[in-house]
């Protein structure tokens, strides 16, 4: 089965976006990620404009799977998204 | 000033006011190598788990030790990014729970 798309909205700055970040490694699972601190001007305004449609106080880590947006590093949350054990 | 002048300075003046870091101190490595990071590129040492606006006034209330540290320290025994901690926090005789976020959603960036 193919997995889900995944993608991580991150700051690189961010514990709890390394922790998803080395989460997700740990469940050696495919994702993009965003490191959003890093975006030029432009493209962060772009990029924020579309974070705040899911999550308007723009929190970090946003990572989306498939359909479900879980906002923070909730372990099981993204457990149960990708029907892990 | 690097992270280990960094770490030693806050420790003292922190701990001072209640506020320890967190035991494990590769995570406020981490963390304070951010803070350093964000003054070297906006000016000032703005939250490392949070999108800095780069504009001062309007990350006020982002600049570490955040104003959400004293609430969030009272109510979940650790600031947002869990730098700082309560002692109890760091003995584990209190749950350790993820933080919300506090910040307003309209002061979120831009």
């Amino acid at each position: 089965m193919k997995d889900p798309d995944i993608k991580l909205y991150a700051l690189t700055t961010c514990i709890h976006c390394k922790d998803t970040k080395d989460f997700l490694d740990k469940c050696g699972v495919d994702y993009d990620c965003v490191n959003v601190d890093k975006l030029d001007d432009d493209e962060r305004r772009r990029m924020i404009e579309e974070i705040k449609k899911a999550n308007p106080g723009c929190a970090f880590p946003m990572l989306l799977i498939g359909p479900k947006v879980i906002i923070g590093f909730k372990k099981e949350e993204i457990r149960e998204a990708l029907n892990l054990e | 000033m690097n992270v280990e002048q960094l770490y030693e300075f806050l420790k003292k003046t922190q701990e001072a006011k209640g506020y320890f870091f967190h035991k494990d101190k590769t995570r406020v490595f981490h963390l304070l190598q951010g803070l350093l990071e964000n003054r070297e590129r906006y000016g000032y040492m703005c939250c490392p788990c949070r999108l800095a606006a780069d504009d001062r006034d309007r990350d006020r209330d982002i600049i570490c030790p955040c104003v959400y540290r004293e609430p969030d320290v009272a109510e979940y025994g650790s600031c947002y990014c869990g730098l700082y901690v309560s002692k109890e926090w760091n003995e584990e005789t209190i749950p350790h729970s993820y933080v919300s976020e506090r910040r307003p959603p309209e002061k979120a960036s831009r």
